[in-house]
């Protein structure tokens, strides 16, 4: 029995800032304290608030240390495990209590209170690498309970009950795919699951693999069960070494334990699953580009029909799903139909996984009931905006999305809300603007994402994209005219009518909701050649304010292109036909006197 | 072809050869073994040159323009060898937003290359990439395992140094 458990985060964001360095150094501090048997160190997953990171909790306390670093370990192995005494300052703040000496719950705090955790539960909870911890959870009891006490189609019948919707931007309902998947007659059928991850800042899924895998593990082989097939596969991004870590490492003691394999739970029924490693290709998240993938092709999509269904891997049907669906999938064979219905709104049921980064207090990872507004999420789980800056947009469904302006702050989100505004759910990236970021750069960097991720299979999305992003790029530069936008409207329409797969069919919705929300900034750069941003490069002036200017010379010797003129000891002026913008002149100034604006 | 690095003749000892012709039999009776097969020759030889596609080719009896095609199209792997020390910067959104795109022209300024090349001493490669997943951190970079974050363009000459 040890007396105290020290929790700490493994995931990809408190990795990058050095909790293995702090659980080692925490391990060898215990040591030299002979705590080692008194004071337990887990490695656990994602606790959600990566902006803090590493995150440390000690129970049975229920201390919450955040930004810790190795030289913090020291004092609190010898204060807090060894003598009792909570050291404050490295405390989350809103943990501390003004009126008492005891320590909040984290479930008193802004950014969890309002949380509802289903599909993460066991992220920041258990040792990921130890199926003991997870079968301690309930974990395999809704496999367990499927095998011996429901039919397939009863399965089926359950998910289709509980309203569960594809997590992975889509929405189509889950039960409903099944059932098209088991209906289908084959001598093999499979169960994929698409954990390639493309949508830029955007990380549950990754979360819910190194937190816990086991998760997608016992989901995947019911869906297995309910559609009849004995193989799974899961595609993993090669940029998740971590997740790909703890998943074979699940995989290998799911097998030992006769979760996986031949004859699961004595029932006659047999699944497996294996990992296939993704090389960098955004298009692999489409579905037929990801089973072209696994199969050791160039991963470009196909027209459908035949849907997966029908003829997926392998030219077998095929279930696929992404991790975060399958990891509801559990807990509605468990809790029931009805209790995962109970949460959110008539048509998207259950709670959704938000990455919300960008300019907000609290980055990290949330999960609400849909139909949370995105002011809960931004202003009071995340905290608002830092800096005192006021909040422009936020940008959801990565490049196939678009951005919410701050008028409809207000709007719960649910899928048919967010299409119904002009973006989508995606896989739930929640990305924060504030008055600093230029919608037409935005619009102008998720189109040179797509271009850059174009397959180039078909004609619309490999030529229209590279089009529109030249469009664009003409509008940052200032040399567009107000035809041009049309040309450019006309345009979106056409790629997205044209298009082959979902990737060519949402590009240019980045562009369209910049501009149904903020035309009004793209005139400013058409029209008056100003970015009311200040981020364009191209249309802002380097001006040497005659004040402050000693006429030292050094930034006319500095500027690359000869654009600075002036005489020793006289202000110098700039020629902005010659200027490039470098800020070469900026840097190099001692006395404060050159801006950009 | 952006990840050019000129004049590098191939070359593979003894062990190399043997790790691939281990890795190729691993996989060879697999469904889908030629991702797998590329991935795990890229670890050993760093990057996939036209004789190691060759090999795989043979070895797994598919067509070597095919292998080449898979090759081209994931941008996981390369045809010419990278740096002693990869840099990647991470532009996706949250990073993109918070300034990374600035840090990434700093990087390209004080190393004198263009995203997707490699110094002439073979030392630095520089690579910009969409997400690691560490938005809490943005903007980030890594170089080879080690992980940068809530970085400024400023910060960049005293990173860089520490890998002179």
């Amino acid at each position: 029995m040890y007396r105290s458990h020290v929790l700490v985060c493994g995931g990809t964001g408190c990795t990058s800032s050095g909790s293995q360095q702090i659980i080692d150094t925490l391990e060898s501090e215990l040591k030299k304290n002979g705590l080692e048997n008194e004071v337990k160190v887990v490695k656990t997953g994602c606790f959600g608030l990566c902006a803090l990171g590493p995150i440390m909790i000690v129970y049975p306390e229920g201390c919450f240390y955040s930004e810790v670093k190795v030289g913090d370990i020291p004092e609190i192995v010898s204060e807090h495990l060894l003598k009792g005494r909570i050291v404050k300052r490295l405390l989350y703040s809103e943990t501390v209590s003004s009126e008492s000496t005891d320590v909040k719950s984290l479930n008193e705090t802004q950014f969890y209170a309002k949380q509802h955790r289903v599909a993460l539960r066991n992220c920041g909870v258990i040792n990921p690498e130890n199926i003991e911890e997870y079968i301690g959870m309930d974990g395999y009891q809704a496999l367990g309970k499927v095998l011996t006490e429901m039919t397939p189609e009863q399965v089926i019948q359950c998910i289709k009950d509980s309203g569960l919707r594809g997590r992975g931007g889509g929405g189509f309902p889950t039960g409903v795919k099944w059932s098209f998947a088991a209906a289908n007659q084959a001598d093999q059928k499979y169960v994929a699951c698409n954990a390639d991850e493309g949508d830029p800042g955007a990380f549950m899924d990754r979360s819910i693999l190194e937190g816990d895998p086991h998760v997608l593990i016992e989901a995947m082989a019911i869906a297995g069960y309910a559609i009849g097939a004995s193989e799974g596969y899961v595609y993993v991004r090669a940029e998740y070494p971590i997740a790909v870590r703890r998943l074979q490492i699940a995989i290998d003691q799911a097998r030992e334990y006769g979760l996986l394999g031949k004859d699961i739970f004595g029932t006659g029924f047999n699944f497996d699953l294996f990992i296939r490693l993704g090389a960098g290709a955004f298009v692999c998240g489409e579905e037929t580009a990801l089973m072209t993938s696994i199969e050791g092709h160039r991963g470009e999509p196909r027209p459908r029909p035949p849907f997966p269904a029908v003829k997926g891997l392998f030219g077998k049907p095929t279930v696929l799903n992404n991790v975060e669906t399958y990891a509801n999938v559990p807990q509605i064979i468990l809790k029931g139909a009805d209790w995962f219905a109970s949460m959110g709104t008539e048509k998207s049921k259950g709670t959704k996984v938000f990455a919300v980064g960008g300019k907000i207090k609290n980055t990290g990872l949330v999960e609400v009931p849909m139909g949370t507004t995105l002011r809960e999420i931004i202003e009071e789980i995340g905290g608002g905006i830092p800096g005192g800056k006021k909040f422009k947009a936020a940008q959801t469904g990565g490049p196939s999305g678009g951005c919410i302006p701050a008028h409809l702050i207000d709007t719960p989100i649910d899928y048919d809300n967010l299409i119904a505004i002009g973006s989508m759910m995606g896989s739930g990236g929640l990305i924060v603007m504030d008055e600093d970021t230029c919608m037409v750069d935005i619009a102008k960097f998720f189109l040179e994402f797509t271009v850059d991720e174009s397959c180039g299979k078909c004609t619309p999305c490999r030529v229209g994209t590279k089009r529109l992003y030249e469009m664009l790029d003409k509008i940052t530069r200032g040399t567009a005219t107000l035809e041009d936008l049309d040309k450019m409207e006309e345009l979106c329409y056409y790629i997205k009518q044209n298009s082959l797969c979902g990737l060519g069919q949402t590009a240019p919705n980045p562009v369209l909701s910049t501009l149904r929300y903020f035309r009004d900034e793209y005139l400013a750069h058409i029209v008056d050649k100003r970015c009311p941003a200040g981020v364009c490069k191209h249309l802002m002036q380097v001006t040497i304010l005659a004040d402050k200017c000693k006429g030292c010379t050094l930034c006319a010797r500095t500027c690359p292109v000869g654009a600075i003129e002036g005489s020793v000891k006289v202000p110098h002026v700039v020629n902005q036909d010659k200027c490039i913008k470098c800020g070469a002149c900026i840097e190099k100034c001692k006395f404060g006197a050159i801006i950009k604006k | 072809m952006a990840n050019k690095k000129p004049g590098v003749a191939f070359h593979d000892t003894p062990e190399q050869a043997a790790q691939l012709q281990a890795i190729i039999e691993a996989h060879k009776n697999e469904k889908g073994a030629l991702m797998p097969v590329l991935q795990k020759a890229q670890d050993v030889y760093g990057y996939l040159p036209i004789e190691v596609q060759t090999t795989i080719a043979e070895g797994l009896e598919i067509p070597l323009e095919e292998v080449y095609g898979v090759v081209t199209f994931y941008a996981q792997f390369s045809l010419y060898p990278k740096g002693q020390y990869k840099i990647s910067v991470c532009l996706g959104t949250a990073c993109y937003v918070k300034g990374s795109g600035d840090i990434y022209d700093r990087l390209q300024q004080v190393l004198g290359i263009s995203g997707g090349e490699c110094t002439p001493d073979g030392k630095f490669s520089l690579e910009a990439c969409r997400c690691i997943g560490a938005c809490g951190l943005a903007p980030v970079m890594t170089i080879n395992e080690d992980v940068y974050g809530k970085i400024t363009p400023d910060d960049v000459k005293d990173i860089l140094a520490k890998y002179a």
